[in-house]
């Protein structure tokens, strides 16, 4: 017997979640993260994008403890079994940082701003964070 | 509604999933079960064993269809659907065993 | 194929507005909203900015927003368009999807 999640839900649309905002700071990088979660519940096509301080939220070796928040960068490396598995990072924006994407903890597909921008342009919604 | 376990007093939410992560122990599950009139078999407990693991790691309970998976993956084909699940924890997989526990409730579960 | 960005924030204290330009590509259109549209006046630090975005592109300033903040209509940047909330749901109905740089 299929699983209810199985069965076919009609058109699939791609969905891209644009991350630009480091996390602790503010809110977004969490609640971006949240929403993701929840709607892969829903079998679109989703994928991840992180440009500007947006690439600050995958750096390895984030440690909260001394700041009394959650840590959920572990939360990303989830993602994979959500099958979510689409996770661009924009090149220019590591670059200026300091980072590669050695720093990130999870693989992830490094792309050029121009890359990103036409990928960008082939979604049909771009939810932003 | 806070819960007693062992002597000492633990807090819950207004669900009944614990309040600190850190005040669980196999007692807690034990309580929890006993409440809802349930006697916590080995297969209660490899699900709630695989949950703490999975929050341990990732710091999130799993949607149920993530959790279902898993469990196929791990504890072999028989164990990973939703029927298996649902009979063990029937308030939900996810709901039931991740309060069983001590996970906060998962994300995107209503 | 053509995407709708939005600004929201003051191009003097973020950088929401230069991160959109780079990525805004050919075709595409750009709508200041809130504290974006300091971004669409004359004289500014990122005037420049913004006039080079025109090239290829439409630059629309919401009305409601500006007159909010005490700027009227001829402080704006030439060719960048005022438009009023009719014409933003236009906007928004014209294209394909709509990017928010927050």
């Amino acid at each position: 017997m299929a699983e209810p999640w199985e069965e076919d839900e009609g058109p699939v649309k791609k969905f891209m979640y644009v991350n630009r905002k480091a996390p602790y700071g503010t809110i977004y990088a969490l609640e971006s993260l949240e929403v993701v979660l929840i709607a892969a519940a829903f079998d679109q096509d989703v994928s991840l994008a992180f440009l500007d301080d947006g690439v600050f939220q995958l750096k390895k070796g984030q440690d909260t403890g001394e700041i009394g928040v959650k840590n959920f960068s572990p939360t990303y490396r989830a993602l994979e079994g959500y099958d979510i598995e689409k996770l661009y990072v924009e090149k220019e924006s590591l670059e200026v940082r300091g980072l590669t994407a050695d720093d990130l903890i999870v693989p992830v597909e490094v792309l050029s701003q121009d890359e990103l921008s036409k990928l960008m342009d082939e979604q049909d919604v771009i939810l932003s964070f | 509604m806070p819960i007693e376990v062992n002597g000492k007093t633990l807090e819950t939410d207004e669900e009944g999933y614990l309040a600190n992560l850190n005040d669980w122990e196999p007692a807690v599950a034990e309580a929890m079960a006993k409440a809802d009139g349930v006697e916590l078999s080995e297969n209660h407990w490899e699900v709630i064993n695989f949950l703490r693991e999975y929050y341990e790691e990732y710091q999130i309970a799993p949607a149920v269809r993530v959790l279902t998976k898993a469990i196929g993956k791990k504890l072999g084909k028989e164990k990973g659907n939703s029927k298996y699940l649902y009979e063990l924890f029937p308030y939900g997989p996810a709901k039931q065993a991740c309060k069983y526990a001590g996970l906060p409730k998962p994300t995107g579960c209503v | 194929m053509a995407t709708l960005h939005t600004v929201n924030k003051s191009p003097f204290e973020k950088r929401s507005l230069d991160c959109c330009i780079r990525h805004a590509n050919p075709g595409s259109a750009i709508l200041l909203i809130e504290d974006g549209v300091y971004g669409a006046l004359k004289d500014t630090a990122v005037s420049d900015k913004v006039s080079g975005a025109l090239d290829g592109r439409k630059v629309y300033v919401l009305g409601p927003d500006l007159h909010a903040r005490g700027m009227s209509d001829d402080r704006v940047i030439d060719g960048v368009e005022v438009v009023d909330y009719a014409a933003f749901v236009d906007l928004v109905t014209e294209h394909d999807r709509v990017q928010a740089w927050l």
